[in-house]
């Protein structure tokens, strides 16, 4: 529905994927893990190979948790948009039809920070 | 002896008719729409404005009286409070991260509120809501007034109070809740302006803001903010009443007003409740001294006061919101999901944070007997445990947001607390994230509205929230601390408040005032 306005109502979206200089927005939440409250946010190149957005960007921002050092990727689930996905290690975000703004979220069944869910 | 009357004096109610006479005038020279183009378009009918009566009644000659008395009180207050040091008589400094967060988040927005009425008056043809917003207006721009003063006796001894009302309020990235709530209400037209500030921030956010808070003012021996919370809490009760009317007329000018009614209703409940959760982490965790649980406050201003109202607005239609149903979930977890997130990232907020100690734990957990201990408890210990060993946990990386209310997605499934809520939205080829049912639903309805939202952290990664002729491409670049330099948040005002200065010097001017040294 639009929205009820004067005149015609027409703005432009304020984080389309042209105003990150070459980057692209990602959202990654890990679940059971609240040590990080939120999902966390991402700005980085379309061009980013899967394995370098886990061990570089995921590592730096997870890597503090004990429980991050214990994954065993070949047994995670992923999910995208909320469904199963199966990203490719060794092929870029692009490549694979991670888009601007999506949302991933990682699941490590076994570990939950000591069953806290922290 | 007393001069003889020769004319019996006029009653309130005729002097009120003599204020307003003429101020419906009619348009000569240009037609009535053109004059006020935003009496319609939302598609309110209105047959007949002088049904609309102003419950108060209010003239000039007596609103000047009652509000003069109340400055001359709140001001001698602040005056004593000032020459007597009584920011050393308050519990804790710890107080005075709620006080910073009510000086930057909530002030601003008695400012919108001003020119909001302001607006919304200019824009009634009818003269008994055009005289009461008015006065409103007056009242909202005096409560940011107030606020600001009351509030300055602090500035001149902590830290952080320096630049939120003006500078932070555009910035920071939990006041662009509270503001994103006023730019929404402010950007709609005049009738639904009124549901979302006259009803839903003056009814659900201001009895729960001004009643349990300022008796947690009292209670932390802040006369300041007491002072000026009774002076503008007897405002509200008018502000109430005039967002009230406003509902009542519009469902009492014709039937089909219902719908549009109720759907603003129901938007602005859930907003009002999104922002109110930064109150339910003052009311838990910032106030040394505690008043009353989140979840008591809320079951007694809203469930009950609330359900009073909306059983008073059934014989018109209206249904109690759908969201309510969530509320009553989101009771026992919204102030502990809030506090912790504060916790993680108060290294780029303008005020302190801390852990609760055991004490504190045991008195949430008789408050929150379902939840506390088992959900929130264990992270608690384990982020004292790591603050123990010297590694207090701050967050590296910016938090995904809610595109409608801006709080980042921290919230949970209705039926899980251990499960981030995710809704998601495609708009134009764009996706868009929310944290619930409810902004999901608000996000649907206007999605040409939201899609605009100044998001922080998005906004940040774009190189919008950097002071001037920042190089983001030079060695050891730290977008955060740039990001903090353009707030004009120094590391003294933020962090965790263990070893900050504010507990030093609060200690060390204490410590002078109750020793003869």
């Amino acid at each position: 529905m639009a929205v009820t306005a004067l005149y015609d109502y027409q703005y432009p979206a304020a984080d389309t994927q042209d105003k990150f200089h070459g980057n692209q927005l990602l959202f990654v939440g890990w679940d059971d893990h609240f040590l990080f409250v939120a999902p966390l946010a991402f700005s980085v190149p379309p061009s980013t190979k899967f394995s370098d957005l886990v061990e570089k960007n995921l590592t730096f921002a997870y890597g503090r948790h004990a429980d991050w050092a214990k994954i065993d990727f070949s047994k995670v689930t992923w999910l995208k948009s909320g469904k199963p996905f199966q990203p490719d290690f060794n092929k870029t975000l692009a490549e694979q039809g991670i888009k601007h703004k999506d949302a991933l979220r990682l699941q490590t069944p076994g570990l939950n920070g000591n069953g806290t869910c922290f | 002896m007393d001069m003889q009357a020769t004319k019996k004096k006029l009653g309130l109610k005729e002097k009120y008719a003599h204020m307003t006479r003429g101020l419906d005038w009619e348009t000569t020279y240009q037609p009535k729409e053109k004059v006020f183009p935003q009496a319609t378009f939302e598609g309110i009918k209105v047959h007949d404005w002088d049904k609309w009566e102003d419950p108060f009644r209010l003239t000039m000659d007596a609103y000047w009286k009652y509000q003069a008395e109340k400055e001359r009180k709140l001001y001698a207050v602040l005056d004593a409070f000032a020459q007597n040091n009584g920011h050393l008589g308050i519990t804790d400094a710890r107080y005075l991260s709620a006080v910073k967060l009510f000086l930057t988040g909530i002030s601003p927005l008695e400012y919108m509120a001003h020119r909001g009425f302001a607006a919304a008056g200019r824009n009634f043809p009818g003269v008994g809501p055009r005289v009461a917003c008015l006065m409103q207006s007056i009242d909202e721009v005096r409560h940011a007034q107030t606020q600001i003063h009351a509030l300055s006796n602090y500035n001149k001894f902590y830290e952080g109070f320096h630049a939120g009302a003006s500078h932070q309020i555009e910035r920071l990235w939990y006041l662009s809740v509270p503001k994103s709530f006023f730019d929404d209400a402010f950007s709609a037209g005049p009738f639904e302006w009124m549901i979302a500030i006259g009803f839903s921030f003056e009814y659900v956010l201001t009895n729960l803001l001004f009643v349990p808070f300022m008796s947690g003012a009292a209670y932390n021996g802040d006369m300041a903010t007491v002072t000026f919370g009774f002076s503008a809490q007897s405002d509200e009760a008018r502000h109430m009443t005039l967002g009230l009317e406003c509902i009542k007329f519009m469902l009492e000018q014709d039937p089909d007003n219902l719908p549009i009614v109720q759907k603003w209703i129901d938007k602005w409940a859930w907003r009002g409740i999104r922002v109110l959760s930064l109150v339910s982490t003052m009311m838990d965790y910032m106030l040394p001294k505690r008043v009353m649980s989140w979840k008591e406050a809320w079951e007694i201003y809203f469930e009950q006061n609330g359900g009073a109202l909306f059983n008073d607005l059934a014989k018109y239609g209206i249904k109690v919101p759908d969201c309510i149903a969530q509320c009553t979930v989101d009771k026992e977890h919204q102030s502990h999901q809030l506090w912790l997130t504060l916790c993680t990232h108060s290294h780029a907020m303008g005020l302190h944070t801390w852990l609760p100690d055991a004490e504190e734990m045991d008195w949430l957990s008789a408050k929150y007997p379902n939840t506390f201990d088992k959900y929130y408890r264990p992270r608690f210990d384990e982020l004292r445990e790591r603050a123990d060993k010297g590694e207090r946990f701050f967050a590296n990386t910016l938090p995904m947001l809610c595109q409608v209310c801006q709080i980042p997605m921290l919230f949970t499934e209705p039926d899980d607390p251990t499960k981030i809520c995710y809704r998601e939205s495609e708009f134009q080829g764009e996706k868009y994230h929310t944290c619930s049912d409810g902004c999901k639903h608000i996000f649907d309805d206007e999605p040409e509205k939201y899609i605009q939202a100044w998001l922080p952290v998005y906004q940040l990664y774009q190189g919008n929230c950097w002071p001037e002729g920042t190089d983001p491409t030079a060695e050891g670049f730290n977008p955060v601390a740039k990001y903090l330099e353009w707030c004009h948040i120094d590391a003294k005002d933020t962090g965790d408040y263990e070893g900050s200065s504010d507990q030093e010097n609060f200690a060390a001017w204490r410590g002078v005032a109750t020793q003869n040294v």
